[in-house]
């Protein structure tokens, strides 16, 4: 049961073979016995799960449920959730409760899903290994020595040892897809404006977008369906038709399923860095991509090597004003003692913020002042036009692009911790898509060195998530990548 | 040197509150005087992950301004952040415009000083800019105990930052143009104006330069001013402490200086040294600020005339002097209520004289008596119908002046609906008839043989004694200029 599919535990559920509290109980039976070795959640909600679940059964029992009814997921810790502690991985939200549903929690409890609890993160969604969470590091499934990628690692771990089905996470940077790769799972990020921020705690405004964690491509379309929407609250959500993700999956299967799909390969995502078992798995995946009909063609993106100075000069600036509502004067964390307002301010956000997001508000703070203005944030968004141009032009030759998701697996723990730099070029696959906006999705494709797996990123034209589940199903109706399970979910 | 050896040189910053039911960012209400905290929407307390929603009724107030002042209404503006840290802005941040502003130029002709001739002018103030922002909330420092109290009722209340060219050469031109700013906003409805709310506040920039000088002087902002009287009091004492320090040898600091209105005088606030990098840049959470041709053109559709507008056609087409004019434009409910008064009077063989008619009584007893008697012009106990109809009769002579008076106390006191009634029922219609007077006279002149005889001694008063002694007879009813040239012939002759 804990390794099926969502549709097979709806049939269970419709079917009543299993109740939706039956199913509650079962996760949150292994939420407690796996969280403390993996810190994959800062706050279960057995009470509320099971409330939900009792509400689900009644729903189900008067024919009423919809495809995630009753299915158990989890959310990452940035979601406000009403009622719930919602802390952003910091210690400044350490005492938050929110008074209010961010709109995709709104919208997933309106389908009737069961969440269990919140997910540990990267505070403030910044990082790459759920290192610099205020709650600790999570464990990677597949080797508790090393991160599972950040900053959703607690919702991809979480999912990867089964200890829920589904999860959402946020990715401005990569913050998906590159815990989807690390942890042998299947994660999407949308186009941006799909999904409503409205209730995202936010890290860089313009980059931000919520995503979806599942086992498969089939799983994420029907989460991601169920998030996904216009939300008048939200003045970048788009205001556009909703999309059934799940439509196209369920045509029949065929030998040549993807014949006549154009891949582009960027030469920028095979160069110096990445590593030899990523690039083997990775190969070999496209392989079988040509096996199954997809022709490849090499494309390039000139400007890639640009996104890294982009983006960090981009999402911290807006980091720098986003987190400034974090003073202490009307909620969260505030220094015990203080002498005056300044004192005040000083201690409290020295006291509630971590390294990484110190480091990111001053990298911010200093782009965006007097005289700094032009040559950083204003260069930067020059940058950023440059490779969304490089996008469309990849784009205009073939039906999506694909490569590695990461240059590497996952690290062990501390690896990094000395050197945020190459942290941050770790990123170098993931974060030009968030700059172009783009929907991008990985999915699991193998195993390189010490059995840990590799994640191959599809990312397409605005709008084009169906066509990267769509190409993603396909691919995993003829794998079995992305029913490998670390140890702990066998 | 004397104060007439210097220019000085004024620039106002006005913020004017737009008077939408909902905050600028947030569906939250905008009634002043709730509970503290009482109006807050998760945007407006800043909680984490709400996100502003920009209200098109601010927008469409900006637009009417924007083509109230012949100004470019930007096709495109942006929002930006405004980055400072202070205990009543939530977010850290306050949303405003910067480099794209969605009102750009424009200008408003003030009239200065009052009267006709050489005591009144008119000038045209040019306007820089226009852009939307949401307010802060309120910091409360009494009743805490040493402790601040925080109110974010007004947090996200919509303003409209106006901001005008250093056109402004005295105190005087500031206030004048401060109130054809405020006349205007109210005009259009936009802002209620109201001052002791802070609904319209004034920032007065001010320099000095000697008489000549090409370069503008070193300017000082003077925040904050919820008066006219205070903005004038603040612009005269800085300007005069400007001159004095630098014929002290000293130099102006470019600074930020606080009035206080119990001393008179200016304070620093904080010097250009202290001033804060506010690390603008444009809000990602908000799009930029599209405004349509077909949008303006619906507000210019349902814009009212404007004072300027009015003021020509009174004098062009009505023949009112430019104080009459004035003084009736400064205000949509006086020019409103003039309006409706000449409209209402009818026309005929009058309609030229009509208007200057009906102009004396709205700025001559209507204004005094509501004057006394505190109240606006807007529930006047008179209406523009009842104040037609007695200015009609007037002016086909069934009643004098004098008479009117009267019967304007009846209507003000609601003795009557209309003025024809009161004439009526109280038998004040004048006597023309030529008979009727001169019976009126012959009584007169027999009973009054002294006046008689000086009259012909050739003192004139006693012939105005006569006229007075004829129109008393009358009970005032009768015509003063028939009495006038009947009393005159029988004299004469």
């Amino acid at each position: 049961m804990i390794n099926a599919p969502i549709t097979e535990l709806r049939r269970a559920l419709d079917a009543r073979e299993v109740s939706a509290v039956e199913l509650a109980t079962l996760f949150l039976h292994r939420i407690e016995s796996l969280n403390p070795q993996l810190n994959a959640f800062i706050t279960v909600d057995r009470e509320g799960a099971l409330t939900a679940a009792r509400t689900a059964d009644e729903r189900i029992a008067r024919g009423e449920a919809g495809p995630l009814t009753g299915i158990p997921i989890a959310h990452k810790d940035l979601f406000c959730t009403e009622g719930v502690l919602t802390t952003c991985g910091s210690k400044m939200l350490s005492n938050f409760v929110s008074p209010y549903d961010a709109h995709i929690v709104e919208r997933l409890k309106a389908a009737g899903a069961v969440s269990l609890g919140k997910t540990n993160m990267d505070e403030f969604a910044m990082g790459s290994s759920n290192e610099s969470s205020f709650y600790g590091a999570v464990k990677n499934p597949w080797d508790m020595r090393r991160v599972p990628g950040g900053s959703s690692g607690g919702s991809a771990a979480a999912v990867a040892a089964r200890m829920v089905p589904l999860a959402t996470g946020s990715d401005t940077g990569g913050s998906v897809r590159q815990p989807a790769a690390f942890s042998g799972i299947t994660g999407i990020k949308p186009t941006y404006g799909v999904c409503s921020r409205y209730g995202m705690i936010a890290y860089a405004s313009s980059l931000d977008q919520a995503g979806a964690f599942g086992a498969s491509a089939a799983d994420c379309a029907l989460l991601l369906a169920a998030m996904s929407g216009f939300d008048e609250r939200d003045s970048t959500s788009l205001e556009r038709p909703a999309q059934d993700f799940t439509a196209a999956l369920a045509a029949p299967a065929s030998a040549k399923p993807l014949e006549g799909l154009r891949i582009g390969l960027p030469r920028e995502f095979f160069a110096e860095g990445l590593a030899d078992d990523v690039r083997g798995a990775v190969e070999a995946a496209l392989a079988q991509y040509r096996a199954l009909g997809a022709t490849t063609v090499e494309v390039g993106l000139p400007n890639l090597k640009l996104a890294i100075p982009a983006y960090y000069v981009i999402a911290p600036a807006e980091a720098s004003s986003n987190l400034s509502r974090f003073d202490g004067v009307r909620y969260g964390h505030r220094a015990a003692d203080y002498a005056d307002l300044n004192d005040m301010y000083c201690k409290t956000r020295a006291e509630g913020f971590g390294d990484e997001v110190k480091r990111r508000i001053l990298i911010g703070t200093y782009v965006l002042s007097h005289g700094y203005y032009d040559a950083y944030y204003l260069q930067a968004q020059r940058l950023r036009h440059l490779i969304a141009d490089d996008f469309r032009a990849a784009l205009a030759q073939c039906d999506l692009i694909a490569g590695p998701t990461t240059p590497t697996t996952a690290w062990a723990l501390g690896a990094m911790a000395d050197d945020p730099v190459q942290m941050y070029l770790s990123d170098i696959y993931t974060l030009a898509i968030n700059l172009a906006g783009l929907p991008g999705l990985s999915h699991p494709c193998g195993f390189g060195d010490g059995g840990l797996p590799v994640g191959l990123q599809l990312v397409g034209d605005h709008f084009a998530e169906g066509a990267l589940l769509d190409a993603a199903h396909r691919f995993q109706q003829h794998t079995d990548w992305h029913l490998r399970r670390p140890a702990c979910a066998a | 040197m004397s104060r007439t050896d210097w220019e000085v040189v004024i620039g106002l910053e006005v913020h004017a509150q737009l008077n939408t039911s909902s905050k600028i960012f947030s569906a939250a209400s905008t009634a002043f005087g709730a509970a503290p905290n009482a109006q807050v929407a998760p945007v407006d307390i800043a909680l984490p992950g709400a996100l502003p929603v920009l209200n098109r009724g601010a927008v469409e107030r900006a637009i009417r301004f924007g083509l109230a002042i012949g100004a470019e209404v930007a096709p495109r503006s942006v929002f930006a952040r405004k980055n400072y840290f202070y205990p009543d802005l939530p977010k850290g941040y306050q949303i405003s415009q910067f480099e794209l502003p969605v009102v750009q130029g424009g200008e408003i002709t003030i009239r200065v000083g009052e009267g006709e001739g050489d005591k009144a002018y008119d000038k045209t103030v040019r306007l820089t800019r226009a852009h939307l922002e949401e307010d802060a909330g309120k910091s409360l420092h009494e009743d805490f105990h040493g402790m601040t109290g925080i109110d974010l009722n007004r947090a996200g209340t919509p303003l409209l930052e106006i901001v005008s060219e250093p056109d402004m050469r005295s105190s005087a031109e500031a206030v004048a143009y401060a109130r054809a700013l405020h006349a205007l906003v109210r005009w259009i409805d936009i802002c209620d104006g109201n001052m002791q709310e802070g609904s319209f506040r004034c920032d007065a920039n001010v320099s000095v330069r000697r008489k000549g000088a090409i370069e503008l002087g070193t300017r000082r902002e003077i925040k904050n001013l919820n008066s006219f009287r205070f903005l004038q009091q603040a612009i005269d004492f800085e300007v005069q402490w400007q001159i004095d320090t630098i014929e002290d040898g000293g130099r102006i600091q470019q600074a930020t200086v606080l009035f206080d209105p119990d001393t008179g005088e200016t304070r620093m606030m904080r010097s250009k040294e202290d001033a804060h990098d506010y690390r603008y840049f444009p809000d990602p959470d908000l799009l930029p600020l599209a405004i349509a041709d077909e949008w303006k053109a619906r507000v210019a559709a349902a814009m009212p005339e404007l004072p300027g507008a009015m003021k020509a056609r009174f004098i062009d087409d009505w023949g009112l002097s430019a104080y009459d004019a004035t003084t009736l434009t400064a205000s949509k409910e006086i020019a409103d209520f003039y309006q409706a008064t000449v409209d209402a009077a009818g026309g005929g063989a009058l309609a030229t004289q009509l208007p200057k008619l009906c102009a004396n009584w709205v700025m001559g007893e209507l204004a005094a008596r509501l004057n006394k008697a505190e109240r606006e012009i807007a529930d006047s106990p008179v209406s523009p119908a009842q104040l037609a109809g007695l200015v009609a009769r007037i002016g086909d002579n069934t009643i004098s002046n004098a008479i009117g008076r009267k019967v304007f106390d009846a209507l003000w006191n609601g003795e009557g609906a209309s003025a024809d009634e009161i004439i009526e029922r109280d038998g004040l219609k004048q006597v023309t008839d030529s008979g009727a007077i001169d019976a009126l006279i012959d009584e007169v002149l027999a009973a009054n043989q002294k006046s008689v005889d000086e009259f012909r001694a050739g003192k004139e008063k006693a012939f105005n004694a006569l006229v007075g002694q004829v129109m008393k007879a009358s009970r005032g009813k009768a015509n003063p200029a028939q009495v006038n040239e009947l009393l005159r012939a029988k004299l004469g002759g």
